[in-house]
């Protein structure tokens, strides 16, 4: 279970965040630290344990279908980076 | 004033010794003359501030008055507040100005209660000592040379330094009680679902919750009467008759107030890793609470220490997907320049965060990835039902729980900066909590001596039962009224 940079910048890569070589050595370090903490979990025996996602094991509400809320676009698009015409502008995906 | 009570300063304002716009005068002349140098506030608007105060003023004359109205909070920077630059202490949101108000501050606003400003935090709250705030770090009222704790850092700050009647903050490990032992005030992490999450800027989902920071058990219960409450925008929000979180508080009287209750003490939050002289002050406290009738048991947590492991899958996991939508697209940083898409969102993301959030991000996005995802984020929720199993045990011997809520004082600043493993082991007593659910709390206790002479807060965590705050916050309060821990003020800001 042990990472190498190559592993930090894969995981990076999937987290969408740009790293260089020297933050993942840096990065390494610091992970492998953490990661040995997280290895403890590994000595319990958990068989036949139901996973919990909620503390008191609720189900999430349901809410009928309505529409709750009116149109903000121009309130939110104000805070956005880069809007045209009502629309977010990102670089080119579709040649 | 500073130091009263907000029953004294409702009364206050009731009987027009003094109105809210003087009041809230008084904390913004504090906060000009001390933020420069503790940098507990990240955002002042004192337009705003006042207005409200004005509308606070006219609430009260025309006979309209609750009991916080025309009180000056401050606001922990995670609640979006309309208006307001909401950053959640994150180059990322440096410019993100909230569009709408988060639920606790719609609730603060409802009863007419004044907003003073925005507090410093880590960023996206994860820390423990406020250092990874992209705005700086904020100090300690007791000692400039050391760290407010975290992640509620300048909300923590604001409380012990008196720059706000009282302030919120929110809690996923120990965010509200660890800065409230450190900075010697008294702060309430409720039940999960008791207070709505709507608009309050997501770090891990399953155990982020909000509460109040204030100088007393009493204070507290007041706001706790505003913030708690049903909210169909949190779909965890759990649907309760109201209650008054004050109303067992006059019944704490006479010798023996506590007569009857068991007190719960677990044997693994006394052993190796406590600092002596907290232990000290902590053992103190709970000698004063047999005095007031109590009696305490030996209990046991067999499985509290793999609450910080288990914490450490679940909350990184939770959020790299919450932090996913930080994307440079819709709001938030953007880089300035980049050559695709894909090369934007790489670009905007390494940029806008930092290195802590960084990390758990990767942490959460390596546990939960192709391969890992059952041993470590299935086996984390599974070790998170035991830890709750030790709970529900416990709860059968003892009525509450108590112990240390952190294992040290208050740390020098930049001691664990580069560490973050020892800075994880400063929630060591209180994450077990969050992963349950519970309520907790702190309470001032007493102070430790440093090596250098300034004395620092301790606090005593208690620990509840489900929906149990009212009397958390009894017992709290028979503590108060026979300590006087919790009206202490730091030395040069009275």
């Amino acid at each position: 279970m042990a990472l190498n940079t190559e592993d930090i910048k894969r995981i990076a890569h999937l987290a969408r965040i740009e790293i260089n070589e020297q933050e993942a050595v840096s990065t390494l370090t610091k992970l492998s630290g953490i990661l040995g903490l997280i290895e403890q979990m590994q000595a319990v025996d958990t068989e036949g344990i139901v996973p919990m996602s909620h503390s008191q094991d609720l189900a999430q509400r349901l809410r009928e279908d309505v529409v709750t809320q009116t149109n903000q676009r121009e309130i939110f698009q104000a805070i956005a980076p880069m809007t045209q015409h009502g629309l977010y502008l990102v670089p080119k995906v579709i040649e | 004033m500073i130091n009263s009570s907000l029953n004294t300063l409702s009364q206050m304002l009731a009987s027009k010794q003094i109105s809210s716009v003087e009041m809230t005068n008084t904390f913004l002349a504090r906060i000009q003359q001390y933020n420069p140098s503790i940098n507990a506030y990240i955002a002042l608007d004192e337009q705003k501030t006042l207005a409200q105060a004005q509308a606070a003023d006219a609430k009260i004359a025309a006979g309209n008055a609750e009991p916080l109205t025309g009180i000056p909070f401050a606001q922990k920077d995670i609640f979006c507040a309309k208006g307001w630059k909401t950053t959640c202490g994150s180059k990322m949101l440096a410019n993100f100005v909230a569009p709408y108000d988060a639920h606790v501050i719609s609730q603060f606003d409802a009863v007419g209660a004044v907003n003073l400003g925005k507090t410093n935090m880590d960023e996206f709250a994860m820390g423990s000592s406020n250092e990874t705030s992209y705005f700086g770090g904020v100090k300690n009222p007791w000692d400039f040379d050391r760290v407010p704790g975290g992640s509620s850092g300048g909300s923590a700050a604001a409380v012990a330094a008196r720059l706000c009647a009282a302030a919120t903050g929110t809690d996923t490990g120990g965010s509200i009680r660890q800065p409230a032992s450190l900075c010697g005030f008294t702060g309430l992490k409720p039940t999960y679902g008791l207070v709505s999450r709507y608009g309050m800027i997501a770090f891990a989902s399953s155990l982020d919750q909000a509460g109040p920071m204030a100088k007393s058990a009493e204070d507290c219960a007041l706001m706790m009467n505003v913030m708690a409450g049903f909210d169909a925008r949190d779909s965890t929000s759990l649907n309760r008759p109201k209650e008054d979180y004050t109303r067992g508080l006059s019944g704490v009287t006479g010798d023996q107030p506590l007569k009857g209750l068991r007190i719960g003490l677990p044997k693994e939050y006394f052993a190796e890793g406590l600092e002596a002289s907290v232990a000290k002050v902590v053992q103190e406290a709970i000698a004063e609470y047999r005095k007031l009738g109590a009696e305490t048991v030996e209990i046991s947590l067999p499985n509290s220490h793999l609450s910080i492991p288990v914490y450490y899958v679940l909350a990184p996991a939770e959020a790299s997907s919450n932090l996913s939508r930080y994307d440079g697209v819709r709001y938030g940083h953007r880089a300035a320049e980049y050559d695709d898409l894909m090369d934007m969102y790489m670009k905007s993301r390494a940029e806008g965060f930092g290195a802590e959030v960084k990390r758990r991000i990767l942490i959460g996005t390596y546990v939960l990835s192709a391969g890992y995802y059952d041993a470590y984020y299935l086996k984390a929720q599974q070790i998170r039902r035991l830890i709750v199993q030790d709970f529900t045990e416990a709860f059968k011997q003892c009525d509450i729980i108590m112990g240390p809520t952190a294992p040290s004082t208050a740390f020098k600043a930049g001691e664990k900066a580069d560490d973050p493993v020892a800075m994880y082991l400063q929630d060591v007593y209180t994450i077990a909590t969050n992963l349950a659910g519970l309520p907790g709390m702190s309470i001032p206790a007493g102070f430790a001596p440093s090596h250098l002479g300034k004395p620092l807060p301790v606090g005593l965590q208690l620990i509840g039962n489900y929906f149990d705050e009212a009397r958390m916050l009894d017992v709290a309060h028979a503590y108060q009224q026979v300590s006087d821990w919790h009206t202490h003020m730091p030395v040069g800001l009275e």
